[in-house]
C-alpha cells in the first residue's frame, strides 16, 4: 500500500515535470489568478464546459453555427485528450491564430480572431489557470460538419477574408477606461462573435459592428448605442446589467445568461463599467422603422397582452426594474429579428441568478395556450406598440414553434 | 434495510418557511445542511404561472397544491368517546405540500402577537382571578416574551417586505396603525396596499363607531422590494388568487419569492424534494439524534446522519414524527400525563356575509389581494374587559375580503335556491353588492385537556405506521367569545349601510368537513417546564437537545391572529440561539 503511494507520488511529479517544461506559469499564484480572471473574461466556460456537469472545460458541449455543428474540445490539462502535452506555442498559436497543434486551421467558432487581441503573456497565464483545473479524460469528436465543410483547407481562404492578426493597440486620443473596455470588448470578452453581423462565409460584417445577429435560436442585439435599441440606457445601465444580469430595463437569459452567469458577473467592477464605456461609444444606425402591422392584429394582440402579459410586465410595458423586462425598451424586441420575442412567448425564459441579483425570476411559457396566431399577435403587439419594429407573420410564428420543439436546448 | 448517505452537519425536515429559514440561517453560520421534503420542488414561473395560476377549480376544489389524502391522511373525533373515522377530503384546513410549504399558498396576513399572548396564564390570572379560567383550560405561558421575539418579527417583516402601517413604533402610537400592537423598533418596509371600496367604507364606518380600524398588515407587495437577501419582489395586480394559489407574479412572499434564490446560492446546502422522512433516528441512549431516516419516490429507503436535527413540517406531522421516533411521552388525557400531542388547537372562525343595494354600492369584489382590508384590534387577546362577558380569548375582525372568485365568492341572501334560474339571478344581482370576509372574524382557540392529537390505534398510513389522531372539539368559552366577535362585526356592516346582514356563527360541534384557516396549532408546545411542554423557550427538545422542533406545534394556545408572523419570529429566535449558544456549546440549552 505504502509502496503503491509512491509510486503514484513519482508519476505525479514526473507529470508536473513535464508541465514544467512547458509552463512555469501554474507556479506563479499571480500568474494563474491573472490567467481565471482572463479565462472568465474570455467566457471559456461558456462552450468548453457542459451545462451542469461536475468536470468544468472538459469540453463536449455542441457548438451550433450556420454551417453545422461543432463541439467544444477538452481544454483540462489531460495528456491524451485535453491540452495536457501542448507546448506554450502550440496554445498560443490555436488561442491567438486559429492554428491547431497538427497545423490545421481552427473553425472561428473559437473565436481567435478576438483573442489575437490578447497578449502572449495573457495566453500564457490562462494557460496557467488550465493547468489548475482539474484534468479530464474525454475525447471529443470535435467536428460534426458535413462535407466538405468538415475539410478544413478551406479556413486558409476564411482566414485570408476575415481574420486579422495583431495584438490590442490603445489609442492615445481615449481614455485609459476606453481603452480598457475597448480591449475587454474587442479582444477576451469577443462580443462581436454574437452581436456582430455575418457574412454568408460566416465572417464578420466588419462595417456593421455589433448591429446583431441571431444565432442558436437567439437574438443577440444590437448594442450599438447613439441610436439603436440601447440608446435610452447609461453607462452604468449596461454595467449594472453585465455585472448582475439585471437593470432597469432588462434581465438577461438564454444565451447572454450564460455569458453574464459565467463570465461578466465575475469582472470587476472597473472592468463592466469599461466595457459599457467602450460600447457606449459604438455608434450605430437608428432601426428602420415599420408601422404595416395589421390594426385588427394589433387589436388581436393587444387583449392578448392585456390577459397574460400585463400583470407582470404592466399595461405600459415597462416592467419592475430589475426584476420584470421592460418591454418599450427591451432590445432583444424592438429588433429586426423576432426570434427570441417568439422563443420566450412559446418557451418561456430563465433570467440569471447572480450574487448581486439572486432572485433570477422566470418567464412561464404560453405556447401550450397560444396557437400560431396569438403568438404572432401579441408578439406583433409588443414589437410594434411602443416601438415600430416589423410585425410578425402566423408562419414565422409556426416556424419557432417547430424549430424549438426540435431543439434541445 | 436503509442505505446509509454520508453525514451532515444539519438536516431540516421540511422546506416551508421555517425550514428555509433555518437552513438559510444556518448555513449561513458555515455549517454543511441538507432539507429533506416530502412534495416536489415548485418554482414560481413555471409551477403556478399567471396563465393558469389563476384556476379556481384546480387548486381551491380540487386542491393541487396540497397533500393528497391518499399520501397520508388523519383520522378525527370530536369526543374521546368516539371512534375517530379518517379524512377522506381535507375540510377544516389543508395540509400543505411540497417546498415553500404553507408558504406557498397561504394569504400573506402577516401578525405579530399581543405581548400579553406570551404571558397568557399569568396574564389573565393576574387580571381576572385563577377561577375565572375554565376548569378543563390548558393554558400555559410561553417562555419566551414580545420583546425578546421583536427583533425576529422584524427580520421577517423585512424579509418579506410586508406593506402595512404602523401602530406603534418604540412605544409611540402612530395615527391609522394599530394602537393595540406591542412596540416595534421601526415601521413596515413597505407602505399599505391601496384599498378596495368595500374595504375602506368598512374603515370608514369602524371609525365612526369609536374603533380604531387599519390595513392588514400583508406580505402582498405595495411595491417593488427588494429584501436584505437581495431577493426581489415585485408589485401586487390584486388579481385575488392569493390563498390556496401560488403567486406567478412574485408579488406574495414566500420562500420561493424571498429566502430559497439566496438559500439555493449557497454551496453548503442541498435540498432533497420528493422525499418522506418516517423518522427521526436515536441512540441507545435515548439522548441524542442520530439523523433521520427517509423514503424516497422511488420507495428506496434512505438513512441520513446528521449532529443537529431542525423537525420543521406543519403542526401535525412534527407531533407525528415526534410520537413516531419515541422522542418525549406521549400525552395521556385521562391520567394528564406526557408531553407530545397535549395543547393542541385550532381557529374560531366565522363571518358575516352583508348585501347592500346594487343601486348604491359596486364592490367590485375581484379588486383584491391574500390579505387585504381594515381590521379592528379592539377585541383581541385581552384588548378589552373580559370580566363582564364570561369568556376569555379574542380575535381581530376585519373586511378583508381576499377575492371575488367564481366559483366560492358568490354570495346570495339567505332563503335563495342553493341552484338553478334563482339561484343565478341571485348570484348577478348581488355579486357586486355583496361582502363576503374572507376572514372575517379570525378568533383564537385556547387549549383544553380533551383536545389534543395522538397515534390512532386502527389506521396507518402507506409506511404501515399509525396515523395522527385528532380528537377536537369547541368548547363554551370559544362559542361565547364567537358569537360575541361576530356581533361586534355585524355591527359595522350595518353601519356601512348594509340591507341586510347574514351572521354565520361558529358553533360546536367543530365540523371537520368545514373550512376555517389552516392554522393548527400545538402538540409540541414550547414552555418553562419539561413536565407540561415538549421544548424549551428555545424550540429545543427536553429530551434530545440536538432537535429543534419550528412551526406552530410550539404554540401552547392559539392566539386571535394568524401565525405565520410568530411561527417565523421563532425561527428566527430558534436559529439565533444555536448559532450565538447551541453551536458553540452543544447540549440542552436549559437546565430544568
Amino acid at each position: 500500500m505504502h509502496r503503491a503511494a509512491q509510486i503514484a507520488l513519482v508519476i505525479l511529479t514526473l507529470a508536473a515535470g513535464i508541465g514544467e517544461a512547458t509552463s512555469a506559469g501554474s507556479q506563479d499564484f499571480a500568474a494563474v489568478e491573472r490567467g481565471r480572471y482572463l479565462a472568465n473574461a474570455a467566457d471559456c466556460g461558456s462552450c468548453h464546459t457542459v451545462p451542469g456537469s461536475d468536470h468544468p472545460l472538459s469540453g463536449g458541449r455542441p457548438i451550433e453555427t450556420p454551417f453545422g455543428t461543432l463541439v467544444a474540445p477538452n481544454i483540462t490539462s489531460d495528456r491524451e485528450t485535453g491540452i495536457g502535452a501542448w507546448s506554450d506555442d502550440e496554445f498560443d498559436a490555436a488561442v491567438r491564430t486559429g492554428m491547431r497543434r497538427d497545423g490545421k486551421r481552427l473553425y472561428p467558432a473559437m473565436p481567435f480572431p478576438y483573442f489575437a487581441r490578447m497578449t502572449r503573456e495573457d495566453i500564457k497565464d490562462i494557460r496557467a489557470y488550465l493547468e489548475t483545473v482539474e484534468p479530464v479524460h474525454n475525447p471529443v469528436k470535435v467536428n460534426q460538419l458535413p462535407f466538405p465543410l468538415n475539410q478544413r483547407m478551406a479556413m486558409t481562404v476564411w482566414d485570408k477574408l476575415y481574420f486579422t492578426p495583431g495584438e490590442f493597440m490603445e489609442r492615445s486620443d481615449k481614455s485609459k477606461q476606453w481603452n480598457r473596455g475597448a480591449y475587454l470588448v474587442e479582444g477576451p470578452g469577443h462580443c462581436g462573435a454574437c452581436h456582430t453581423p455575418k457574412t454568408a462565409l460566416g465572417g464578420d460584417k466588419s462595417d456593421k459592428r455589433f448591429q446583431g445577429y441571431t444565432l442558436q435560436g437567439w437574438v443577440a442585439p444590437d448594442i450599438t448605442s447613439g441610436q439603436g435599441p440601447l440608446a435610452d440606457w447609461s453607462a452604468d445601465d449596461l454595467a449594472q446589467y453585465l455585472k448582475t444580469g439585471h437593470n432597469r430595463f432588462a434581465a438577461a437569459a438564454g444565451l447572454m445568461g450564460e455569458v453574464v452567469e459565467l463570465s461578466t458577473s465575475k469582472l470587476s467592477d472597473d472592468d463592466t463599467k469599461a466595457m459599457a464605456a467602450y460600447l457606449k461609444d459604438q455608434s450605430g444606425p437608428k432601426p428602420a422603422a415599420d408601422s404595416s402591422a395589421d390594426s385588427h392584429v394589433m387589436a388581436a394582440g393587444g387583449a392578448i397582452y392585456q390577459d397574460l402579459c400585463a400583470a407582470c410586465h404592466k399595461s405600459d410595458g415597462t416592467g419592475v426594474p430589475n426584476l420584470i423586462p421592460n418591454l418599450s425598451h427591451a432590445a432583444t424586441v424592438n429588433t429586426g429579428d423576432p426570434t427570441t420575442v417568439l422563443r420566450v412567448i412559446l418557451q418561456g425564459a430563465q433570467s440569471v441568478a447572480t450574487d448581486k441579483e439572486p432572485t433570477g425570476p422566470a418567464m412561464p411559457a404560453f405556447g401550450w395556450q397560444l396557437n400560431d396566431a396569438q403568438v404572432a399577435a401579441v408578439a406583433t403587439y409588443v414589437r410594434n406598440h411602443w416601438g415600430k419594429a416589423p410585425p410578425v407573420s402566423e408562419d414565422e410564428a409556426k416556424k419557432e414553434r417547430t424549430a424549438l420543439d426540435a431543439r434541445t436546448n | 434495510m436503509a442505505r446509509k448517505l454520508p453525514r451532515k452537519d444539519v438536516v431540516i425536515i421540511g422546506l416551508g418557511w421555517t425550514g428555509s429559514i433555518m437552513a438559510y440561517e444556518l448555513a449561513d453560520a458555515g455549517l454543511d445542511v441538507i432539507a429533506i421534503e416530502r412534495g416536489p420542488w415548485r418554482n414560481t414561473a413555471t409551477d403556478y404561472p399567471p396563465g393558469y395560476a389563476a384556476d379556481e377549480l384546480r387548486y381551491r376544489i380540487r386542491h393541487e397544491l396540497f397533500l393528497s389524502p391518499g399520501q397520508t391522511t388523519f383520522t378525527f373525533r370530536n369526543k374521546m368517546s368516539e371512534a375517530a373515522l379518517p379524512i377522506r377530503s381535507w375540510g377544516a384546513f389543508m395540509p400543505p405540500n411540497g417546498v415553500g410549504g404553507g408558504g406557498v399558498h397561504w394569504n400573506a396576513e402577516t401578525w405579530r402577537f399581543l405581548p400579553s399572548d406570551f404571558v397568557l396564564k399569568t396574564h389573565l390570572t393576574e387580571r381576572y382571578g385563577a377561577g375565572f379560567l375554565p376548569g378543563d383550560m390548558t393554558i400555559q405561558d410561553w417562555g419566551v416574551t414580545y420583546d425578546e421575539l421583536e427583533p425576529h418579527y422584524d427580520r421577517f417583516e423585512y424579509l418579506c417586505g410586508t406593506s402595512g402601517q404602523a401602530g406603534n413604533i418604540k412605544g409611540t402610537i402612530m395615527e391609522g396603525g394599530n394602537p393595540f400592537e406591542g412596540p416595534r423598533s421601526r415601521a413596515y418596509p413597505n407602505p399599505p396596499q391601496d384599498q378596495p371600496f368595500g374595504h375602506t367604507l368598512f374603515g370608514k364606518a369602524a371609525r365612526e363607531l369609536g374603533y380604531k380600524p387599519f390595513p392588514q398588515p400583508s406580505g402582498n407587495m405595495s411595491r417593488p422590494y427588494q429584501n436584505p437577501l437581495g431577493v426581489r419582489l415585485g408589485p401586487c395586480t390584486y388579481c385575488g388568487f392569493c390563498e390556496w394559489f401560488g403567486c406567478g407574479n412574485y408579488s406574495k412572499a414566500s420562500p420561493q419569492t424571498t429566502v430559497l434564490p439566496a438559500l439555493v446560492r449557497k454551496p453548503n446546502f442541498t435540498a432533497r424534494d420528493n422525499s418522506e422522512v418516517t423518522r427521526i433516528n436515536i441512540d441507545s441512549s435515548g439522548k441524542r439524534a442520530t439523523g433521520v431516516t427517509f423514503v424516497d419516490a422511488s420507495g428506496d429507503e434512505w438513512e441520513q446522519p446528521a449532529d443537529l436535527v431542525v423537525l420543521s413540517a406543519y403542526t401535525i406531522f412534527n407531533v407525528q414524527l415526534l410520537l413516531l421516533s419515541g422522542i418525549g411521552k406521549a400525552y395521556d388525557p385521562a391520567a394528564n400525563t406526557g408531553v407530545v400531542g397535549r395543547n393542541f388547537t385550532h381557529q374560531t372562525i366565522s363571518d358575516v356575509v352583508s348585501f347592500f343595494d346594487p343601486e348604491k354600492f359596486v364592490f367590485n369584489p375581484f379588486i383584491a389581494s391574500g390579505a387585504i382590508g381594515m381590521c379592528i384590534d379592539e377585541f383581541n387577546g385581552d384588548n378589552f374587559d373580559h370580566g363582564p362577558h364570561g369568556f376569555v380569548g379574542g380575535g381581530y375582525v376585519g373586511q378583508v375580503q381576499t377575492n371575488g372568485r367564481p366559483i366560492e365568492t358568490t354570495p346570495v341572501p339567505p332563503g335563495t335556491p342553493l341552484w338553478g334560474a334563482a339561484w343565478k339571478k341571485a348570484v348577478k344581482d348581488n355579486y357586486q353588492s355583496a361582502i363576503k370576509p374572507g376572514t372575517g372574524v379570525h378568533g383564537s382557540m385556547y387549549s383544553y385537556r380533551d383536545v389534543y392529537v395522538d397515534l390512532d390505534p386502527t389506521y396507518k398510513d402507506r409506511f404501515n405506521r399509525p396515523l395522527v389522531r385528532i380528537t377536537m372539539d369547541f368548547h363554551d368559552n370559544e362559542i361565547k367569545q364567537n358569537k360575541f366577535l361576530t356581533d361586534k362585526f355585524a355591527e359595522i356592516f350595518q353601519a356601512m349601510g348594509a340591507r341586510q346582514v347574514h351572521k354565520e356563527y361558529r358553533k360546536a360541534p367543530y365540523d371537520i368537513t368545514k373550512y376555517q384557516t389552516t392554522h393548527l396549532c400545538g402538540g409540541a408546545i414550547m414552555g418553562t417546564d419539561p413536565g407540561t411542554s415538549a421544548l424549551n423557550r428555545y424550540l429545543q427538545s427536553w429530551d434530545v437537545p440536538n432537535l429543534f422542533v419550528l412551526g406552530a406545534s410550539a404554540f401552547p394556545q392559539n392566539a386571535g391572529y394568524n401565525p405565520t408572523g410568530t411561527v417565523a419570529a421563532l425561527a428566527y429566535w430558534a436559529a439565533d440561539a444555536i448559532r450565538s449558544k447551541y453551536l458553540k456549546n452543544p447540549g440542552q440549552l436549559i437546565n430544568a
